[in-house]
């Protein structure tokens, strides 16, 4: 069976009308490394409220179907057991920071401390956590004395030491600098490949294909494609539908047009776009 | 309107010398990115620029305006600031009244903030939305509130900390319109990003910092062809420069235009 199992999933919040997730159906196989994408609304963080349990364990509202995760069924389980599984980083940092530590080794701490770790094995796993995404040196800082992008890699770290199976991510590079984007990209499929499970919501098309095994574009709480990155990122519904691509992709679609692009696939990622313009 | 930054130096209270010796001048009118790896001192930057923090050493002058001899009250007037998460700046019940606030405070005629408060909701395409409270809306539109916000002060100059973070193609596309927007009326405008594509596709200047000081400052061009040195501040040029650079294209290219053309020829 599959790790992750969404049966005919419909969501709707306490104080909504509509439904954020409709009729949702996804399988999703240990290790693997997914990304989400879809324009705003589309349902991507609920999505990922749903894979940790906070929907609807504390978000409330009514859920229909089944949501099966690590062997847990959502409906026959708690918040805390969810926990021990699944590791979600919020989209906004400012969120997700405990507010009750002083310093990052601390914070990154708070989440083994409240589990119940020993206190040997914390501090060489916070320590491992550190080197992990490069922020030791950060280790003394106050998490609230950092720029956005750094408490973005403390709030990932504060995640990746809990060792979880399965880790979502929502939009956890949004305030990165670019090469810091590609290093933490390539930190999480790492992790995948050494089996832990990852489900990430990112708008950085580029990257998604050069580090996603697979993409689910989302679009009105509905799955609309669903492939292999290189598929799923050159479709022509996805520019239609607003959802970001890749220059690549938009400009060899337009220099299609103009006959100087001759491949029948358009790129997505560098690689490909220098493979098919160095022969027109 | 001019600003003028003459050796700057800022010390956080921690101890952290953030900025470190920066001098630099923004005329009137110009619009200017600036990237940089985190932690690389842009937001203490621009923070200067409304008074929000004071210079250790060195002085900011808005126009005429020594940032120390001017509250930040005062500096408003010229400077209008958009925060990086709109969830800082917003208070206000609803968007209408939100966006009616700098105005207000800034004692403009009510003729002149009924026509500046229009134009802002226009621009942000928040015009059905002026009943409805911020904490309501999505991220997405909620950047959108804080940017009309600002833009219904009128200042000379605005400043966007990462406008484009979390925002979808549409709403890229709309952030896009309103910095074209604010160029035709001649304000000056000044971005930090990590977008690199959407610097390249909105700004002629760029500036890129490192670790507190300048590293490159010039024509968008000339700073995107120089991978090298952005990548010590963790930058790269956006995608088509790079694609352009291995294909060995003769000029840097920036967008979609100048690429297609260099390719032709």
């Amino acid at each position: 069976m599959a790790f992750i199992n969404l049966q005919n999933v419909t969501y709707k919040y306490p104080l909504t009308k509509t439904p954020v997730l409709q009729n949702i159906n996804l399988q999703i196989n240990e290790g693997e490394f997914v990304a989400v994408i879809g324009p705003n609304g589309a349902g991507k963080s609920t999505l990922c409220y749903t894979l940790a349990g906070f929907v609807p364990h504390f978000f409330k509202g009514e859920i229909s179907g089944t949501v099966e995760v690590a062997g847990m069924e959502s409906s026959k389980s708690t918040l805390d057991e969810w926990v021990l599984n699944v590791g979600l980083a919020f989209q906004n940092p400012f969120n997700q920071i405990s507010g009750a530590k002083y310093t990052v080794f601390e914070e990154i701490a708070f989440g083994l401390e409240n589990t119940g770790v020993p206190r040997d094995e914390m501090k060489t796993r916070v320590e491992e956590a550190l080197k992990l995404t490069d922020i030791s040196n950060l280790a003394d800082r106050s998490p609230y004395s950092l720029s956005g992008g750094q408490q973005q890699r403390v709030a990932l770290t504060s995640i990746l030491v809990m060792q979880p199976k399965l880790l979502v991510l929502d939009e956890p590079t949004s305030q990165m600098d670019p090469i810091g984007t590609r290093e933490v990209f390539g930190v999480i499929r790492k992790m995948a490949e050494d089996g832990m499970t990852v489900v990430m919501v990112e708008h950085k098309v580029e990257w998604i294909a050069n580090f996603a095994d697979r993409v689910i574009a989302l679009k009105d709480g509905q799955i609309l494609l669903e492939g292999k990155p290189s598929e799923v990122l050159t479709s022509d519904v996805l520019a239609e539908n607003g959802f970001g691509i890749s220059r690549y992709t938009s400009t060899a679609r337009e220099a299609k047009k103009q006959g100087l692009w001759k491949k029948e696939n358009l790129p997505v990622t560098l690689d490909e776009a220098v493979e098919g313009f160095s022969n027109w | 309107m001019k600003i003028q930054i003459d050796n700057l130096r800022f010390t956080y209270p921690t101890g952290l010398e953030a900025l470190r010796g920066i001098s630099l001048t923004i005329e009137a009118g110009e619009q200017v990115a600036i990237v940089g790896q985190n932690g690389a001192g842009k937001t203490t930057l621009v923070r200067h620029f409304n008074g929000l923090l004071q210079p250790t050493v060195g002085s900011v002058l808005i126009g005429d305006w020594d940032t120390k001899k001017y509250p930040v009250a005062k500096l408003a007037s010229r400077v209008g600031y958009v925060f990086q998460n709109p969830d800082e700046q917003l208070f206000s019940k609803d968007v209408g009244t939100e966006i009616r606030f700098g105005p207000r405070n800034l004692g403009y005629s009510k003729e002149k903030i009924d026509g500046l408060v229009k134009r802002a909701l226009a621009l942000t395409e928040l015009s059905d939305k002026t009943e409805t409270n911020p904490y309501d809306l999505s991220p997405t539109w909620r950047k959108m509130v804080a940017l009309a916000s600002v833009i219904a002060m009128d200042t000379p100059i605005v400043i966007f900390d990462e406008p484009t973070t979390g925002q979808d193609a549409p709403s890229i596309t709309r952030i896009a319109h309103v910095i074209a927007e604010l160029r035709r009326e001649g304000k000056t405008v000044i971005t930090i990003t990590h977008d690199i594509d959407f610097c390249a596709e909105n700004f002629e200047r760029v500036i890129a910092l490192s670790e507190g000081q300048v590293l490159l400052d010039g024509a968008a061009i000339d700073v995107f062809g120089q991978d090298e040195i952005l990548a010590q501040t963790y930058v790269e040029p956006p995608q088509l420069t790079r694609l352009g650079k291995r294909l060995g294209l003769k000029e840097t290219v920036r967008n979609q235009e100048e690429f297609l053309n260099a390719l032709k020829r």
